[in-house]
C-alpha cells in the first residue's frame, strides 16, 4: 500500500513537470527559436513578437512556471502526506 | 564630487562592507563551510545563487553581446535564465534531499563507485577554473579602468579580498557576502539603465523603454531619425542606412545553430557545480523548489534589463558619435565648460553627450586599448558604420598622436564594402558597453562610480563562488571520500576540524592559481567559457537526471556515458578551437558552443543502452532513488556529517 502511494505521488509530480516543460519548450524554443520569423511579422507596441519573446518573454514566463511548479508540489506533497 | 574620488568611495565601502560580513559569518565547522550548514532562507539563498551565477560575463560583457548579435542574442538571455525551470523541476528538490554536500558526492553514492566520484571531481575542477579565469580578467579590467591601477595589482587586490572571505567564512561568509554583492550588483545596473531609459524614452522601466519611441530627432549619418520612432525601428533604421545587410532585430543565425547553442546553454546552466551546490544550502526541499524561483527572479531583473541597455547603447553610440569633431570633443575642459557640463549631468533635460570636452571618455577608453579611432577619410570627425575600421586588435603607434589628437594606429585599414556610403572608423570592444555606457550617455559621476563597485562585486561573488566548488571538492570528495577513506567504515579518516584545514588550505591554493590565471589569462578565455557549459551539459546535467528519474540507472551505464559525452565534446571544442584556428572546422555543420547539446545526447542514449545490458544497481541503491523522490525526511545538512 505505502508503495502504491509512493508510486502514484511519484507519477502525478512527472505529469507536473511534463506539463509545466511543455510549456517551457514551447515558450522558449518554440517562440524565441523555432517560429521567431514567423511572429516577427506580428507588431507588439515598439517590439516584433517573436524578438520579444526570445529577449523578455520567455524569461517572465520561465519565472511563473517556477512558482507555479512550487505551489503546484506543495499541494501534491500534502495530498499524499509526504510534505515535510 | 571629484569621479576618482567617488570611485574609491563606493569601491572601498563596499570591500569594507565584504570583510564585515566576511568576520561576522565566521565558518566553524565543515557543514557550515560547505553548505552554510543548511540553514539559508530560500529569499537569500536565491539573491546568493544570483550573486553566484551573474559573472563578470554578465555584468560586463552580456550587454555586449546583445548590443552586437542583436536578435540572435536571445540564446544566451533563454539559456542562461531558462536552465533554472530544469534545475527547480528536475534537480534541485531531489539533491536537497539526498542532503550531502557536493555534486561528487551525489554521482559517487549513487553510483556506488569511486571512479565515477573521481571523474565527477576532475570534470568539476576542470569546469570551475575555466569558469575562474573569466572572473579575475574581469576585475583586472574594472581595477585597471576604474581605479587606474595596473591590472596585475588590480588582480592581486581582487584575490585578496576573496582570500579574506571565502577561506575564513567558507559557504556561510560567501552566501551572506554574495546577498550584499547582489544588492550592490543589481542597484549598479538597473540604475544606469533607468537613466538611460529615461533619457532614451521617458520610460521609467527599461524593460518597456526598449519597446518605446525615443525623446529626440538624431542624425544618424544618412539621414535625421525623427522623434517619436520606436527605438528598435529607429536602430534598423539606423543599421540599414549605415549598410549593415542584417538589421538589429533580424536573426543572422541559422536556427538549427541557435537552437543547439540554447539547449547546451540551458542544461549546461542547470548542470554546473557551483550553481547545483547553492541548493544544498537550503533548510528543506519545499524551501529548494521556491529558492529557484526566487534566484530566478533576481536573475530576470538583470536579463530583462540588459536587452533593453544592449538597444540604448547601441542607438546612443550612434546619436552621440556619429559625425563629431574629435578635437573638440575631447579636449580639456576649462572651468567655464566643466561647470556647464557638470550642472548638464544633473539635469535630464539637458542632452550634452555632443558638446565640447564631453567625450574625454572616449580618449579614457582608447588608453585601456579597448576603444580605437582611425581617421580615414581625414575630416576629422568619428564615422561609425557597417565593417571593420581595421584588421585586428588596435596596435597603437607608442604614444604618438594624430592630428586631431586621437592614438595613432599601426594597423593596416580596411575600406568599406563596395557601394556604402559612409565607411567605419571606430573599433568597439564589445566589454565597454556596459561600462563605458554612463559615459557615452553624460551620466553623472557617482552612477559611473556605482558602475564601477557593481563589475567587482559580480566578479568576486562569482569567483568566491567557483573556489569554494574547487576547494570542497578537493577536501570533501577527493581527500575525505577517496584518498583518506577508511575502507572498513566507508567514513574519512580525517575528522571535521582535519577536513576543515584542508579545505582551507584547498581554498588558499585554488585562488593562487586563479589568481596567476587573471595576471596570465590564457589567450581563449571567451572559448573556454563555451567549453565549461558544453562540458556541464554533456556531463553533469544527464549523470544527476538518470540518477534522480531512472531507477534502474547503475554504475556501468554512468561511467559509459560520462565517458563518452565528455570525451566527444571535449574532442570537438579542441579540434574546432585549438586545433582548427580558423574556427570554421565544423563536423555535422554543429558550430562548437552548442556541441555539449549533442554530448548529452550520446550520454542518455549510450547510458541507457549500457545499463539496460549490465546488471542493475544493488537494492539499497534504488532505496535510495526511492527516498529522494519523497520530500519527507529531508534532515538539515548539520546533521549529516
Amino acid at each position: 500500500m505505502e508503495e502504491q502511494k509512493a508510486q502514484a505521488y511519484w507519477q502525478e509530480n512527472i505529469r507536473t513537470i511534463m506539463q509545466l516543460l511543455v510549456v517551457w519548450f514551447i515558450v522558449s524554443y518554440g517562440c524565441g527559436v523555432l517560429f521567431v520569423d514567423l511572429l516577427d511579422t506580428i507588431a507588439f507596441g515598439g517590439f516584433k513578437l517573436g524578438f520579444w519573446f526570445a529577449q523578455q518573454g520567455s524569461i517572465y514566463v520561465f519565472l511563473i512556471l517556477i512558482f507555479v511548479y512550487a505551489k503546484r508540489m506543495n499541494a501534491i506533497d500534502e495530498k499524499y502526506d509526504v510534505h515535510e | 564630487m571629484e569621479l576618482q574620488s567617488l570611485i574609491y568611495l563606493f569601491v572601498g565601502a563596499s570591500f569594507a562592507l565584504y570583510i564585515g560580513i566576511a568576520i561576522w559569518s565566521k565558518a566553524g565547522s565543515t557543514s557550515e563551510f560547505y553548505v552554510a550548514g543548511g540553514g539559508v532562507h530560500p529569499v537569500a539563498n536565491g539573491m546568493a545563487t544570483a550573486a553566484d551565477w551573474m559573472s563578470a560575463a554578465s555584468f560586463i560583457s552580456l550587454a555586449g553581446i546583445v548590443s552586437l548579435l542583436g536578435r540572435d542574442s536571445g540564446a544566451y538571455l533563454m539559456g542562461w535564465t531558462g536552465g533554472y525551470v530544469l534545475l527547480a523541476m528536475l534537480l534541485a528538490p531531489y539533491l536537497r534531499k539526498f542532503g550531502k554536500f557536493t555534486v561528487p558526492d551525489f554521482v559517487g553514492d549513487r553510483y556506488y563507485s569511486d571512479v565515477a566520484r573521481t571523474v565527477a571531481v576532475v570534470c568539476v575542477i576542470f569546469v570551475s577554473f575555466t569558469y575562474v579565469a573569466g572572473q579575475m580578467r574581469g576585475v583586472g579590467i574594472v581595477f585597471s579602468r576604474f581605479l587606474q591601477v595596473d591590472i596585475n595589482t588590480g588582480v592581486v587586490i581582487g584575490m585578496g579580498i576573496v582570500f579574506v572571505y571565502a577561506v575564513l567564512g567558507g559557504m556561510k561568509g560567501i552566501t551572506y557576502t554574495q546577498v550584499a554583492q547582489y544588492c550592490v550588483l543589481i542597484v549598479a545596473y538597473t540604475i544606469p539603465a533607468i537613466f538611460l531609459s529615461l533619457q532614451v524614452t521617458g520610460d521609467f522601466l527599461p524593460q518597456l523603454g526598449f519597446g518605446g519611441t525615443i525623446e529626440f530627432a538624431f542624425d544618424n549619418g544618412v539621414r535625421e531619425i525623427p522623434a517619436g520612432t520606436y527605438v528598435l525601428h529607429a536602430l534598423d533604421q539606423s543599421f540599414k542606412d549605415l549598410g549593415f545587410s542584417i538589421v538589429y532585430t533580424e536573426g543572422r543565425a541559422g536556427v538549427w545553430d541557435t537552437f543547439l547553442l540554447t539547449v547546451a546553454l540551458m542544461c549546461g546552466t542547470a548542470g554546473l557545480p557551483h550553481v547545483i551546490v547553492r541548493f544544498f544550502t537550503v533548510p528543506t526541499v519545499r524551501d529548494a523548489r521556491v529558492s529557484a524561483g526566487w534566484a530566478l527572479l533576481f536573475i530576470a531583473i538583470l536579463y530583462t534589463v540588459c536587452p533593453a541597455v544592449g538597444a540604448f547603447a547601441r542607438l546612443n553610440l550612434i546619436k552621440n558619435t556619429q559625425n563629431i569633431e574629435y578635437a573638440a570633443w575631447t579636449q580639456q575642459c576649462s572651468a567655464d565648460q566643466a561647470a556647464a557640463l557638470a550642472a548638464a549631468h544633473d539635469n535630464p533635460a539637458v542632452d550634452a553627450a555632443r558638446a565640447d570636452c564631453a567625450g574625454q571618455w572616449f580618449q579614457t577608453w582608447e588608453n585601456s586599448g579597448l576603444l580605437a579611432w582611425m581617421d580615414k577619410n581625414g575630416d576629422g570627425k568619428i564615422q561609425i558604420a557597417n565593417g571593420a575600421a581595421f584588421k585586428g586588435k588596435p596596435s597603437f603607434d607608442g604614444d604618438n598622436r594624430g592630428a586631431s589628437g586621437e592614438r595613432l594606429l599601426k594597423n593596416e585599414p580596411v575600406p568599406a564594402p563596395a557601394g556604402q556610403a559612409i565607411e567605419n572608423e571606430v573599433y568597439f570592444d564589445r566589454d565597454i558597453i556596459v561600462l563605458a555606457n554612463p559615459e557615452i550617455a553624460s551620466l553623472p559621476n557617482w552612477v559611473i562610480a556605482l558602475v564601477a563597485a557593481g563589475g567587482l562585486a559580480a566578479a568576486l561573488s562569482t569567483a568566491a563562488g567557483l573556489l569554494l566548488v574547487i576547494s570542497s571538492s578537493i577536501s570533501h570528495d577527493l581527500l575525505g571520500r577517496v584518498i583518506y577513506k577508511d575502507a572498513e567504515t566507508d567514513k574519512s579518516k580525517l575528522t571535521d576540524a582535519q577536513e576543515l584545514m584542508a579545505a582551507r588550505v584547498a581554498a588558499a591554493v585554488a585562488i593562487g592559481v586563479a589568481g596567476y590565471l587573471g595576471i596570465n589569462p590564457p589567450a581563449f578565455v571567451a572559448q573556454v567559457v563555451a567549453f565549461a557549459f558544453g562540458l556541464a551539459a554533456a556531463s553533469f546535467f544527464p549523470v544527476i537526471i538518470n540518477g534522480i528519474f531512472d531507477k534502474r540507472m547503475n554504475k556501468e551505464g554512468a561511467i559509459a556515458g560520462m565517458a563518452v559525452g565528455l570525451a566527444f565534446t571535449f574532442i570537438y571544442i579542441v579540434l574546432n578551437v585549438f586545433v582548427d584556428k580558423s574556427g570554421t572546422y565544423k563536423m555535422f555543420s554543429i558550430e562548437a558552443t552548442g556541441v555539449g547539446t549533442i554530448g548529452m545526447v550520446l550520454h542518455f542514449v549510450i547510458a541507457y543502452v549500457v545499463s539496460r545490458a549490465t546488471a542493475a544497481p544493488p537494492q539499497d541503491i534504488q532505496d535510495m532513488v526511492e527516498n529522494i523522490r519523497i520530500p519527507r525526511g529531508s534532515a538539515p545538512s548539520t546533521h549529516a556529517h
